[in-house]
């Protein structure tokens, strides 16, 4: 892959992109508009957070790509590939071992340090687009704090549903200030949002970069009376007995039987390195790989 | 025992290998050179070439052939290649009255300086299936007359008539540097020159059921083809170290004026208005499609109403026209979701007790 630069895109696209990134990092939860470029993959597979990885990619990095929390899901494998490929950085599965990590839809669950980046790809970076769908309104709206609107949606949840009804990319407020749409990780990840390492957001399709710096407030919208819950699947991993993790149902058989493990795979497996078996699990020994 | 599902690297290599497998078809059947394509389907290269923003009929002619025929596939490997290249400058506008026209038609006129010149058009073919192509036809009996002079000599606009008795609305000259959003993030509102970039680059299918959708009278705006030209135009560039404009190369551009009706505003006096559409290659819909979605678009400017009809409609029509944009969004849907599903479920589980524990009670107390 000679013919390209390091990490693909020019040095001119990564100035202007680690612009943008700057400027989100000094106004957190903001939406800077960037000149998102076409990449080699499609819109809405990662393209953002693909630049926002390319712009912060230095020869030393360590790379980790997850989609849904699992690192082998076919989109992860291609991104980390292509990085493989035109960067030459080392990847690693390991989140400990990351200094980058590009998910898309969860927030490992082991918890980050201030020398790691996570950089998320975002589908649809506006909090309020389905509320308004033009983009001249929800700026206006943003500018002026105006966020009565989504609480009236929250409201009308609870009177319909008696809860809010949003599972996932559940809107936080950012520093007391911005509303911020986390990208559609289920809600269950929200509180995690307030961590030591930089939070970065990349939208390529709809050419917006924000971010959260380490340790930055970030407070998912709710009522006093009707507080925020991070909810998840009742029970444990049937792999590894963790029952404080996200869990994700797999159907196992042709009636419908179930089970459900971790969607964090790193997470899973170093637990069941550590001896940690669940109730379907089995050790894992030196020979049972 | 469960494993769970490992194995996506494996599945897209073999993946890779089937595309490849099947792009090549029955290999006892001969192989599409680039040439074949170039020379043979030059519509869809030019539809690539205007879709990818970028002229270069070989390139796209590799891009339809690696897409297998999927035109917007095609679109999307020129739109990833051009991305990558330096910009070392910009041309000077193209002059289109010196163009070196294949085509030069007028609806409005019946004739006009410079001629009227068919070209190669489907237009008045009847649309039967030729089956001597299939038995390998060759080449056409007869050779293409040669315009070579009607070609060369010099075509006013036909606008430029109306012009003069100032019954059209003058197009102002500008020296101002156009936005470019390959470069800049999409901002809205938008001026003419960003919306016709836009539009240029924009899905033709997109395009086209836009500008019908005025002609059924979702905003109609009564336009006529003043002139649709199709033909060579010089590319030239200032070169700061010269002190003068060279010329770089030609290409083939397609571009349609029309001419509006228009009885006046509260701003404007009664006078035609125009629309106008330019794109590379020979791509006649999407021009003639663009101009009717330009004029649309300039209600505003003109001191028209909005009609509420989607061609007026700014944002909307300026944030879906691109086709690799919304293919791409439209197609990661294919992408796992099992988490957000998971989500999903464990909510409508819970709304669902919470429902069914209210009728219970409601039931019991009756």
């Amino acid at each position: 892959m000679s013919d390209y630069n390091f990490a693909y895109l020019d040095e001119q696209t990564k100035r202007m992109i680690r612009r943008a990134i700057l400027k989100g990092l000094a106004i957190p939860g903001y939406q800077v508009p960037f000149a998102s470029r076409e990449m080699p993959m499609p819109y809405g597979w990662g393209t953002g957070g693909v630049q926002v990885t390319a712009a912060c990619l230095t020869p030393d990095d360590t790379l980790k790509v997850i989609d849904q929390g699992a690192d082998d899901t076919t989109n992860a494998v291609s991104i980390r590939r292509f990085f493989e490929k035109t960067a030459a950085v080392g990847v690693t599965q390991a989140t400990t071992q990351a200094s980058v990590i590009q998910t898309r839809h969860r927030i490992p669950e082991e918890p980050l340090n201030e020398d790691q980046i996570l950089v998320y790809q975002v589908p649809i970076p506006e909090p309020l687009r389905f509320l308004e769908p033009r983009e001249t309104e929800t700026r206006k709206m943003h500018a002026l704090e105006e966020y009565g609107l989504i609480h009236v949606k929250l409201f009308e949840d609870i009177s319909q549903h008696g809860q809010i009804a949003t599972a996932y990319a559940y809107p936080v407020k950012v520093e007391g200030r911005y509303v911020m749409d986390p990208s559609p990780i289920p809600r269950f990840d929200n509180p995690k949002m307030e961590m030591a390492a930089i939070q970065l957001f990349g939208a390529g399709r709809e050419q917006r970069i924000y971010a959260i710096p380490p340790y930055t407030q970030v407070v998912s919208l709710d009522f006093d009376d009707y507080p925020f819950e991070a909810s998840k699947a009742e029970g444990a991993c049937a792999l590894c007995a963790a029952d404080h993790t996200y869990l994700d149902e797999v159907i196992v058989d042709d009636d419908g039987g179930r089970m459900f493990v971790c969607s964090d795979t790193d997470y899973c497996e170093s637990r069941r390195q550590a001896g940690h078996v669940g109730a379907q699990g089995t050790p894992m020994g030196k020979d049972a790989a | 025992m469960y494993v769970a599902v490992k194995g996506g690297e494996k599945a897209i290599d073999a993946a890779h290998d089937w595309l490849a497998e099947v792009r090549r078809g029955d290999p006892a059947v001969a192989e599409l050179s680039l040439a074949q394509i170039r020379e043979q389907m030059s519509l869809a290269v030019d539809r690539v070439m205007s879709e990818g923003s970028l002229f270069d009929p070989d390139l796209a002619a590799l891009a339809i052939k690696q897409s297998r025929g999927d035109l917007i596939e095609a679109i999307f490997l020129i739109r990833a290649y051009r991305t990558t290249l330096p910009r070392f400058g910009a041309s000077r506008p193209v002059e289109t009255d010196t163009m070196q026209c294949q085509r030069r038609i007028s609806a409005t006129f019946k004739d006009v300086p410079g001629g009227q010149i068919l070209g190669p058009t489907f237009d008045y073919t009847h649309r039967l299936l030729d089956f001597k192509l299939a038995a390998e036809g060759g080449s056409p009996e007869t050779p293409t007359q040669d315009t070579p002079d009607l070609a060369a000599e010099r075509k006013p606009h036909v606008m430029d008539f109306l012009n003069k008795d100032g019954l059209i609305e003058t197009a102002e000259a500008t020296d101002d540097t156009p936005p470019d959003l390959t470069r800049e993030p999409l901002e809205l509102p938008a001026n003419r020159a960003l919306r016709l970039q836009n539009l240029t680059r924009a899905d033709e299918g997109f395009l086209l059921g836009l500008a019908y959708s005025t002609q059924r009278g979702y905003a109609r705006n009564h336009a006529f083809v003043g002139e649709l030209r199709i033909g060579k135009v010089a590319i030239e560039m200032d070169i700061p170290e010269l002190g003068f404009s060279i010329e770089i190369g030609e290409i083939t551009v397609t571009e349609c004026e029309t001419v509006n009706q228009f009885k006046g505003s509260k701003t404007e006096p009664p006078q035609f208005t125009r629309g106008y559409g330019l794109v590379f290659g020979q791509c006649e819909r999407k021009a003639i499609s663009m101009a009717l979605v330009d004029r649309a678009l300039r209600w505003n400017e003109l001191g028209e109403d909005f009609a509420g009809a989607p061609a007026q409609d700014e944002e909307f029509v300026l944030s879906h026209s691109d086709n690799i944009q919304a293919t791409g969004f439209l197609e990661h849907i294919k992408l796992p979701h099992y988490v957000d599903f998971q989500s999903e479920l464990e909510l409508i589980r819970s709304i669902r007790t919470a429902a069914t524990a209210q009728a219970d009670t409601r039931l019991a107390a009756e």
